[in-house]
């Protein structure tokens, strides 16, 4: 096989590859995912399909989910848009670093002298001492101000003192760029071995299936939870303050972990994290009502559970109570929260009552025999937690820290070289420092000055003194 | 005498500032300027105060917490931010005409915080899930970035007002700017001013109007008037670099406020993305600029381009801050109570 042939049979390759290196792609790429993402933020994501038919009528919600509209920031296209990018930061960075590899990683960083004295940008002055004696002094001031310096004699009977700094900056973009990846794959293994999901758990109960967000499936923990006890407080001004829920995780019906959490405070077990996310109220079980007698003016006071018959004093009949109800019924209108009772006056016919929470004088009106008022309940809560468990959060962790660091070496550090080049000139020497820096070339001249003001002043006292 | 009279005040303040850069720079006051410098410190110094007090009155209250809340709170961070950064810049380069384009900007912050209905200025307790300590780093980070965006905006519009008659005509540019204009008007006074969209489009008419009238009479004018106007502006390579600058701050503090946030919203939801409107515009943000960084960086791109890119970008934190109100989301505590 000829290399002509190797070279054709790679060129399909090739031409991939370059197609991905190019940063064309990568501004087309960001464009597009810009403005790709604001149509999520416009129609509302993952909400059920009734309302989307409502909102766009039978065809556009069959366009729509053609096109994965209600979902598409996990859509295929959407996931396309994201790989295409990631191909492309991570050939652009091969292919980069390819080239600055060599730079970067030497033992013996290259000067070239006649790169620093075609500079324009430079300092110059005249020392009244020779060459020799600033010999002694200048290259450990230069090794002050740059981590690697080195003296090397030049052609015109002088010298010069190289120094440089901040050589590794260079790999700061790939820093950033590894991150993006970090994150990406860390999202990935979030989404293949983790999962989301959530439980709501009455006070006092325990629960062990969760139901998966965005999927019908339930998914069974190989430990119990139990929702110990459930608080809400809220400040004065009827914003919510607190929302507590005690928290036992049991394994085989034994106690192992307890914890109380709060929003921004989960608990984690095994893995598994509970978050404090909703909270929701539940029928009490028992209530304590009030008999007014209205024969002799007596008030009774007597417990009450759904479904227990009780005998009221004075020969009043029977009472039992039904069933508890969100919103209650009077005339049409929504009264609230509420107990349905059933009464049977002796010998009559049973008489349905309701008790509302909200106005506990209600069964005035009924004008009977005996008023019944519900004198004190205890609000019974369920505790909404979000249960999710996520191995990718380690990585992406990883490469938030890289990013941020990535980004500060990318932006405000510099690959920085100096020359100082001595020139005999007689009994004098001239002096003559010009820098160059791959980013931040002004930081980079002011540098230059302040080092040969330190210069030009360290020849002066070393004149001084001898 | 309250934190929000003082911060009320110091509105006027950077408005008086601001007013006095304008006339150092349309007059050639350099007193004038000079004295601008000290109101704006001076009104920095009542903002400073203002946050402050605002921070000691919550532990007074009984629901100490620092001052980065609510979207009044963080309007009149938003304005002591880019007074910060506009001094520095001062400070360090000597050019005062910068401050005529970008103290403005705090005082349009500063005064929608204390006039607009619906931004209550009471210091409101904490809802559970800005509870976290996360807060502080997050609302810090997001707005010196969004400030730096801000004064890379101001720098931005200095740039195409100095450079845009001497360099080449794009004609398609020539359409699509009032389009543009017309378009990104209507939307912000959509989000920023009036409650539905017919009316929004009223409003951008005039305002559009007037802008167009104004750039209309500046190119009436006498070409050594303009000459004398755009004499004192920086050279437009100083503030292609200083915008760029500015933008390269503003991404690193972008990044760092999208990560506490991301970091925070795993420990509050047990996940650090659920592309909310608010997470997916601030992303919207960081692609363009990213975009501005690498058309720059590596395909050097200057001048006009990136200006134009520059402030596409600050009008994708502007809808990030204000727009996605209007949006279902989690974020709602930035909100306008209606």
């Amino acid at each position: 096989m000829s290399s002509n042939e190797i070279a054709s049979d790679l060129s399909p390759l090739n031409g991939l590859w370059k197609a991905f290196a190019s940063l064309k792609l990568t501004i087309v790429l960001l464009l597009t995912l810009a403005a790709t993402s604001i149509i999520g933020t416009l129609i509302p994501q993952n909400e059920s399909p009734v309302a989307y038919v409502q909102a766009f009528g039978e065809f556009g919600y069959r366009l729509f989910t053609l096109l994965g509209v209600f979902d598409m920031y996990h859509s295929w296209w959407f996931r396309c848009l994201i790989l295409l990018l990631t191909a492309n930061i991570i050939v652009c960075s091969i292919d980069r670093l390819q080239l600055t590899w060599k730079i970067i990683f030497v033992r013996r960083p290259n000067f070239n002298i006649d790169r620093f004295r075609r500079l324009k940008r430079h300092e110059e002055f005249t020392a009244e001492i020779t060459t020799d004696r600033l010999k002694d002094v200048y290259p450990s001031i230069v090794a002050r101000w740059f981590r690697y310096h080195r003296v090397e004699d030049t052609d015109n009977k002088g010298f010069a003192i190289y120094g440089e700094s901040g050589r590794l900056t260079r790999l700061g973009v790939y820093i950033v760029h590894f991150s993006v990846v970090l994150l990406l794959i860390g999202g990935l293994i979030g989404s293949i071995f983790g999962f989301d999901g959530f439980v709501n758990i009455p006070e006092g109960e325990t629960a062990q299936t969760i139901q998966l967000r965005n999927s019908p499936q339930k998914l069974q923990l190989d430990f119990e939870v139990r929702c110990d006890d459930f608080d809400v407080t809220f400040y004065d001004t009827g914003a919510p303050k607190e929302f507590r829920s005690s928290l036992t995780i049991l394994k085989q019906g034994k106690a192992v972990y307890q914890k109380d959490i709060i929003v921004n405070d989960p608990l984690e077990y095994e893995g598994i994290r509970f978050f404090q996310a909703s909270y929701g109220s539940l029928p009490p079980h028992e209530v304590m009502l009030n008999f007014t007698s209205k024969a002799t003016g007596m008030i009774y006071n007597q417990k009450a559970a759904i479904g227990k018959e009780i005998e009221i004093p004075e020969n009043l009949g029977t009472f039992t109570l039904k069933q508890f109800t969100r919103a209650a019924n009077f005339r049409g209108q929504n009264i609230g929260e509420a107990f349905i009772g059933i009464l049977t006056p002796p010998g009559g016919y049973p008489v349905e009552v309701t008790l509302p929470l909200r106005f506990p004088r209600f069964d005035r009106m009924r004008k009977g025999e005996v008023v019944i008022v519900i004198a004190d309940h205890v609000p019974r809560y369920y505790t909404g937690l979000q249960v999710s468990r996520d191995p990718g959060v380690w990585v992406v962790y990883t490469g938030f820290i890289l990013m941020i660091i990535g980004i500060y070496v990318t932006f405000f550090m510099s690959h920085k070289q100096v020359c100082v080049e001595i020139i005999a000139d007689g009994k004098k020497s001239r002096i003559r420092v010009a820098g160059t820096a791959n980013k931040n070339k002004t930081g980079m001249e002011n540098k230059v000055i302040t080092l040969s003001e330190k210069l030009a002043e360290t020849e002066r006292s070393a004149k001084s003194e001898g | 005498m309250s934190n929000s009279d003082i911060l009320s005040i110091v509105t006027f303040v950077y408005g008086l500032a601001g007013a006095l850069y304008i006339i150092d720079w349309v007059f050639k006051k350099p007193v004038s300027g000079k004295l601008a410098t000290w109101v704006a410190a001076l009104g920095f110094i009542g903002n400073t105060a203002g946050i402050l007090m605002r921070w000691v009155e919550s532990y007074r209250l009984g629901i100490g917490h620092a001052p980065f809340s609510n979207l009044y709170e963080s309007l009149v961070f938003f304005a002591w931010t880019i007074i910060l950064i506009y001094l520095f810049i001062e400070r360090k380069f000597g050019n005062r005409i910068i401050g005529a384009f970008s103290t403005p900007i705090a005082c349009l912050a500063m005064a929608y915080a204390s006039l607009k209905p619906g931004i209550t200025s009471d210091i409101q307790p904490l809802i559970p899930a800005l509870k976290s300590n996360w807060l502080i780093a997050h609302v810090i980070a997001c707005f010196i970035g969004y400030a730096a965006f801000a004064i890379a905006f101001g720098i931005s519009a200095m740039y195409l007002m100095k450079r845009v008659q001497d360099e080449e005509k794009v004609v398609w540019l020539d359409f699509a700017k009032p389009i543009t204009v017309f378009l990104f008007v209507a939307l912000f006074s959509r989000v920023l001013l009036v409650g539905n969209w017919a009316l929004s489009v009223l409003t951008a008419l005039p305002i559009c109007l007037v802008f167009y009238a104004g750039v209309f009479m500046v190119r009436r004018m006498p070409s050594d008037t303009k000459t004398r106007l755009l004499e004192k502006f920086p050279e437009p390579r100083f503030l292609d670099e200083l915008g760029y600058q500015m933008v390269l701050f503003g991404f690193l503090f972008l990044s760092v406020g999208i990560i506490t946030g991301a970091v925070w919203a795993n420990s509050a939801w047990g996940r650090y993305w659920g592309w909310d409107p608010k997470e997916t515009w601030s992303l919207i943000t960081w692609f363009v600029y990213a975009t501005v960084l690498h058309a720059r960086m590596m395909r050097g791109w200057r001048g006009q381009r990136i200006a134009y890119l520059s402030m596409v970008g600050f009008a994708a934190v502007l809808f990030t801050y204000f727009g996605v109100n209007l949006l279902p989301g989690l974020h709602s505590y930035g909100a306008f109570s209606q």
